[in-house]
């Protein structure tokens, strides 16, 4: 049950399954299939893994110093 | 003005004074935040700090159009990405071409393809993709594609909070991350070979 079209498939509904935002019924043709499919597994793996570490990448933390500037703008007026 | 008058307009002042206070308060507990998204939204440090003073200027002053018990911290972004806009985004690297779009599994096909197929089974396979690639690959999107990307993927807002934060439907905010994050894995792929 793992031909090209059912992996062609489960592409598709990579980014809505790790978003959670796929309909009941989707996600059971993705589970149905990742079940059965070592290819599809790995790279839905492989991005769950992937979206950590871009977050990890792209966070900065605040400046020093930036925060005590905000706070001088306390009390401005309209 | 009666005795009883001047009470009650003393103590509408002192509670519109410690309303003011808390929101400030509240709002100053989201500044890391905030400049995390702003960081990914501009090309430089100092033009995310100034963006990130003027939204707390401008929040501080319009305070009181902000509704108690809503989202504070997705009221603050709309104020930011309204400003970045107004800005003209200015200065920011544009992008210089329309990336190739691949499909979900491009970077992962090519990841298995220069290191084995099992490499994919290891937890630390991403980080052999070094992170100042992703940041410059983030850089590279397009302001509409960058937006929505960086505030759902940085930020960790909803898709509705983002619609909100950038006045679009949702059905867009979807279909530009969708499209944004296979941009972001073609760009890290050609980095990658």
């Amino acid at each position: 049950m793992t031909g090209q079209g059912d992996c062609d498939k489960c592409e598709e509904l990579l980014q809505g399954f790790l978003d959670r935002e796929l309909t009941t019924a989707e996600v059971a043709v993705a589970e149905f299939h990742l079940d059965g499919c070592d290819y599809c597994r790995r790279r839905y793996k492989f991005e769950e893994s992937l979206r950590r570490y871009v977050k990890l990448s792209a966070v900065e933390r605040m400046p020093a110093g930036l925060m005590e500037r905000l706070t001088q703008l306390r009390g401005l007026e309209t | 003005m009666s005795e009883p008058e001047a009470a009650t307009e003393a103590r509408e002042i002192a509670a519109g004074a410690r309303d003011r206070v808390r929101f400030e308060e509240e709002a100053l507990q989201f500044a890391d935040q905030v400049y995390r998204v702003a960081r990914r939204l501009v090309g430089s440090r100092e033009e995310a700090e100034d963006l990130v003073q003027e939204t707390y200027a401008r929040a501080f002053r319009s305070w009181r159009s902000y509704t108690p018990g809503t989202n504070l911290r997705a009221w603050l972004l709309r104020i930011l990405t309204n400003l970045n806009i107004d800005r003209g985004r200015r200065s920011q690297r544009a992008p210089d071409f329309q990336p190739l779009e691949e499909g979900d599994y491009y970077l992962a096909n090519k990841v298995a393809e220069s290191q084995g197929e099992q490499a994919l089974d290891q937890e630390r396979v991403v980080e052999r993709l070094s992170q100042d690639s992703i940041v410059d690959a983030l850089s590279s999107l397009s302001h509409d594609f960058r937006d929505v990307v960086v505030l759902v993927d940085i930020g960790e807002f909803s898709y509705a909070d983002a619609a909100q934060i950038l006045d679009i439907p949702i059905g867009t905010v979807m279909s530009r991350l969708h499209r944004g994050r296979r941009q972001l894995k073609a760009k890290l792929a050609e980095e990658a070979a």
